[in-house]
């Protein structure tokens, strides 16, 4: 699977690896926090291809982040590849279970179900005294294979991690795209029965689209609680999916290096725009937001296609770069 | 069973106290061609459905090369070598016609199982040159790059059927392959189909309400009337049958004679 994209995507990670050096410390950490939701939104964008919107994609992040959070309180457990695996785990679990009903639904009610099971996990964190309540707890800083870095250094180090689980996730996600299966999206959404007269179960598909969405929220919500070094309930909280939608929209569902991109654009004008209008910062988001809808419906995802494409350039490999 | 390739017996349907289909018992023999007319409501496309598992039987049994199918899961039913083609065109509106041919082509060699699926990549040179021939052999080639929301009716249901046959089905069911089609298209668009079903060993059972084409077309008929078979011989037999005449060609007008013939 070493096609030119793969490579030029590695390059790119490792471009991004090494610029981190010379960055100043606020922007490693942003990008750090804005790579990790880009999971999610990776997540969100395999679901989106095929005309489905959860808005309760929270679930999968919040069970990943406590999951990292409880290891650190009841266990001795501290490596971070091993709690974000586990994260990775919880939430890939969740998603197989909750999967079985969610499947079954298109549409509003896709977004509506997904949306009240994350509704529920909220209740039951916001009424978990034990799990601080809507205070939520402190997560134990981790170890890499032994190694504890200290202050900046460690910032370094989560944004490596974070950009490693992400580079091995765009991979998977590539490969997954130009697969029978990840290549029935728009098949799936032009005609249902047709997909199922050939011999392929819908049902199965969108199963298996809502486990791959919800392994990468729940990875993306483990490393933003090693980062954030805290969970509270409102990492399950609607509004919480609801960005993560925001940033779909804004990114489009175009390749996956869009998830990237988007992820780390919307955190740069969240950041800008509450340096520049604390008290109303969100008018600046939602103008961005209007401005991408009206001038790049496909988001910003298709700046890059639309500059690059040639009158007759293949259409069925929708991976793109990285 | 008998070297018959489909067997059924006494199929039956009902929606609540509507009987759809009932007492319907048929073994169609390896690559015969079998036409099915009826009036609107007869039975037809139910008895389609229940074949492909579109519907589950309410009695009787369904056995394809001499194993009972009865009432399993249409994708099932696919996968083991019955495939069907609609009434009206399913195929993928925003995939160009080789797009449409190689999903099809790619699912086909493939699993049932979406995991497996999801390690097989798309695109690979047996599936591309699967979709090839199937276009040619479909004569549907000249619209390849065309994407099949724009195509006139004739070459999507050539489209349908050509996805209908990419997983190398044993038996294809027809539903009304020309209907929305004109009349002057109907004999060369069948032509098509049926010499390329020939050339693939197809079994072939078609729905069709234009007597003439079940007339060139078929080795056999099945006349359906009110959920049940009236008659089932050469077409010429059947159609010179006065209940058919009466019923379903409306060749002869009703009349009581008809109903004791």
């Amino acid at each position: 699977m070493l096609t030119r994209a793969n490579l030029f995507g590695a390059l790119v990670f490792v471009a991004v690896a090494i610029s981190a050096l010379f960055l100043p410390p606020w922007l490693v950490s942003l990008a750090t926090i804005a790579f990790a939701n880009a999971l999610v939104v990776l997540g969100l964008v395999i679901l989106w291809r095929t005309g489905l919107v959860p808005f309760g994609q929270a679930l999968f992040y919040a069970i990943g982040a406590y999951a990292v959070a409880l290891i650190g309180r009841y266990t001795p457990i501290r490596d971070v590849f091993v709690v974000v695996l586990a994260g990775a785990v919880a939430a890939g679990v969740v998603a197989y279970v909750i999967g079985f009903l969610l499947a079954r639904y298109r549409e509003i009610f896709f977004a509506m179900l997904s949306l009240a099971m994350s509704m529920i996990l909220y209740g039951i964190l916001v009424k978990s005294e034990a799990l601080g309540s809507t205070d939520g707890f402190h997560v134990e800083a981790g170890s890499f294979l032994g190694w504890r870095p200290q202050g900046a250094l460690r910032n370094l180090a989560l944004f490596w991690l974070v950009l490693g689980f992400c580079a091995i996730a765009a991979w998977v996600v590539g490969v997954y795209f130009r697969s029978v299966a990840g290549s029935m999206a728009i098949p799936m959404r032009d005609n249902e029965i047709r997909v199922e007269f050939l011999g392929l179960s819908v049902d199965r598909l969108v199963h298996l689209k809502l486990v791959i969405s919800g392994v990468l929220a729940g990875i993306g919500g483990a490393l933003a609680a090693l980062a954030v070094q805290h969970v509270d309930p409102q990492m399950a909280y609607w509004t919480t999916s609801g960005g993560f939608v925001f940033v779909t929209v804004l990114a489009g569902a175009g390749s996956v290096a869009a998830a990237f991109v988007g992820s780390l654009a919307f955190e740069l004008v969240r950041s800008i725009a509450v340096a520049l209008l604390p008290g109303a910062w969100q008018l600046i988001l939602g103008s961005a937001l209007l401005l991408t809808i009206l001038f790049l419906p496909e988001g910003l995802g298709s700046l890059y296609s639309r500059l690059r494409r040639k009158p007759a350039a293949p259409k069925e490999q929708p991976g793109g770069p990285s | 069973m008998s070297g018959a390739i489909l067997s059924v017996r006494d199929l039956e349907k009902t929606f609540g106290s509507v009987v759809a289909a009932r007492d319907i018992s048929i073994d169609v023999p390896p690559l015969q061609t079998v036409g099915i007319i009826g009036a609107n409501g007869a039975g037809k496309t139910t008895f389609v459905n229940m074949i492909t598992g579109h519907l589950r039987p309410s009695k009787g049994t369904i056995h394809f090369e001499d194993r009972d199918i009865t009432g399993l899961p249409s994708r099932t039913i696919t996968r083991l070598g019955i495939s069907r083609s609609f009434q009206v065109a399913q195929v993928f509106p925003s995939l160009t016609v080789i797009e449409n041919m190689r999903a099809a082509a790619a699912i086909g060699r493939g699993k049932d199982s979406v995991i497996a699926q999801a390690m097989t990549p798309l695109d690979s040179p047996q599936a591309r040159s699967e979709a090839d021939a199937a276009v040619d052999l479909f004569q549907i080639a000249r619209y390849r790059d065309a994407r099949a929301a724009t195509l006139p009716q004739g070459v999507r249901k050539l489209l349908d059927i050509a996805m209908a046959v990419a997983g190398h089905p044993r038996v294809l069911l027809l539903d009304e392959p020309t209907s929305g089609i004109s009349i002057e298209e109907k004999f060369g668009l069948m032509d098509v189909v049926m010499s390329a079903l020939k050339t693939r060993k197809i079994t072939v059972l078609f729905v069709e309400h234009d007597m003439e084409i079940v007339g060139r077309f078929a080795d056999r008929v099945l006349a359906f009337y009110d959920g049940t078979v009236i008659a089932d011989e050469k077409p010429q037999t059947v159609l010179a049958n006065p209940k058919v005449q009466a019923f379903i060609s409306g060749t002869k007008p009703l009349n009581e004679d008809a109903l004791h013939a």
